[in-house]
């Protein structure tokens, strides 16, 4: 029997390595899958390479792990969300890296990832800063830049249902970033408010099909 | 009659007359994003949120504020009859894809030639970020930029080159101003609409390339809003 559900965040995140690249869904504080993120203090791993929309918002989350010093690197396109001031401190202290990625470029590159591609050609950043040093091409006329795909080790999702096979749906504008990160990483890890009867998720409205969840976890 | 520059919210509303009925556009986060408050009555535009949403509608009553569901500038919004929510993936096809037919950015600078500056100003004291900018601006069909014609300290704002680092070259139509509305075409910046109290030689002033008046311009104006 596939089963995918585990008892509690420490097994939902067991495993999750010093130095691993941790995919976070969220688009700010929604989608975030917090309670996770969170449950990497426990393991106590450090020089951890965050990718996500933004470094992190008040105090929770992936703030509170920079907070606790085990970020090294954050990579995303917007670290100046509401209330970054933990980013900022780290940032100007220059205990923290950040790689900045245009939001589209990020997204692409994680979905080239989980797709199996070895890297694209975008018009997003041809001729600025973030663009310098990489390689371009020009098609029809207009300039690309080539993106290379962006990996986890592990992904952090959030999703309002699952079942015991992983399918998962989302609510509203908090599915953003969480269905592509799911496809892109070795380990993906859901967080969910509530898990189902198989069967019982309409597979019409399933966004993320189980082949891409490795671990279900219920957060009330 | 003396200078009378128009408000952010007028600026706002005289952007939000030219966008064409069934348009899908991306108003960018701050003063675009007021455009939505002034659509003309019976005008049906489908507005694009690059967190997943098509179809944002106004800011909800109080009371029916649901917290998953928030716009690019991370507000609170509604989502009308007709809309939809989709992937961060989708939300960027959408937009790289030319599928948008508009995006009303704010900005730093723009240059004569279209050239948008709105990410950075390379400020040392404070991380840079750039969000979905890059993308609108590569992506979007039409690119039109509501920015107040100078800084505080009275520089201008429309530029020979931009100074601070560039979003997207070339990118950019038309420019809504507190002072003018100007389009920029391949023969350089044409004012199409001057507010009350100015002539195009005190316009030139406030404005570093150099302006053309068309033949047809008109009084900038926007109601009391």
């Amino acid at each position: 029997m596939i089963d995918k559900r585990v008892k509690d965040l420490a097994a939902a995140v067991a495993g999750i390595r010093d130095g691993a690249t941790v995919l976070c869904g969220g688009f700010g504080t929604v989608g975030e899958p917090t309670e996770l993120t969170e449950a990497l203090l426990d393991l106590g791993i450090r020089n951890l390479t965050v990718v996500a929309n933004n470094a992190g918002t008040g105090k929770t989350g992936i703030a509170r792990l920079i907070k606790e010093g085990r970020v090294r690197k954050v990579i995303c396109s917007y670290p100046r969300t509401a209330d970054p001031h933990v980013f900022e401190a780290a940032y100007k202290a220059g205990s923290i890296e950040l790689d900045l990625v245009p939001q589209g470029t990020l997204t692409e590159r994680l979905r080239a990832a989980g797709a199996g591609i070895g890297g694209f050609y975008t018009p997003t950043a041809a001729g600025t800063q973030l663009a310098e040093g990489k390689e371009t091409r020009v098609f029809d006329g207009k300039t690309y830049v080539l993106e290379k795909p962006l990996r986890g080790d592990v992904a952090l999702i959030r999703a309002l249902k699952a079942d015991r096979w992983g399918n998962l749906v989302y609510r509203k504008s908090a599915r953003n970033f969480n269905p592509v990160m799911a496809t892109a990483a070795d380990l993906t890890v859901v967080q969910v408010k509530e898990i189902v009867e198989l069967g019982s998720l309409d597979p019409e409205a399933i966004v993320t099909p189980s082949i891409f969840v490795d671990r279900v976890v219920q957060v009330a | 009659m003396s200078l009378q520059p128009l408000s952010r919210r007028q600026m706002a509303w005289r952007a939000a007359q030219d966008i064409p009925e069934g348009a899908y556009v991306n108003l960018g986060i701050g003063l675009p994003t007021l455009c939505g408050d002034y659509i003309p009555k019976g005008r049906e535009i489908v507005f694009h949120s690059e967190n997943g949403v098509l179809g944002t509608g106004p800011a909800p009553k109080k009371g029916e504020e649901d917290p998953d569901l928030i716009n690019a500038g991370k507000q609170l919004v509604t989502l009308v009859p007709g809309g939809s929510y989709f992937h961060h993936n989708d939300a960027f096809l959408m937009i790289r894809g030319g599928h948008l037919d508009l995006a009303l950015l704010g900005a730093f600078e723009v240059a004569e030639n279209g050239d948008l500056a709105n990410w950075t100003t390379n400020d040392p004291h404070a991380p840079p970020g750039v969000g979905g900018a890059m993308d609108l601006a590569a992506g979007a069909k039409e690119v039109r930029v509501l920015v107040e014609h100078t800084t505080k300290e009275g520089a201008p704002r429309l530029r020979r080159t931009c100074s601070y680092p560039l979003t997207a070259k070339a990118c950019v139509k038309r420019v809504y101003t507190n002072l003018a509305v100007i389009d920029v075409t391949k023969d350089g910046l044409l004012v199409r609409e001057m507010v009350d109290g100015l002539d195009l030689a005190v316009l030139q002033k406030l404005t570093e390339p150099p302006l053309t008046l068309a033949n047809d311009w008109k009084k900038l104006a926007a109601p009391a809003v």
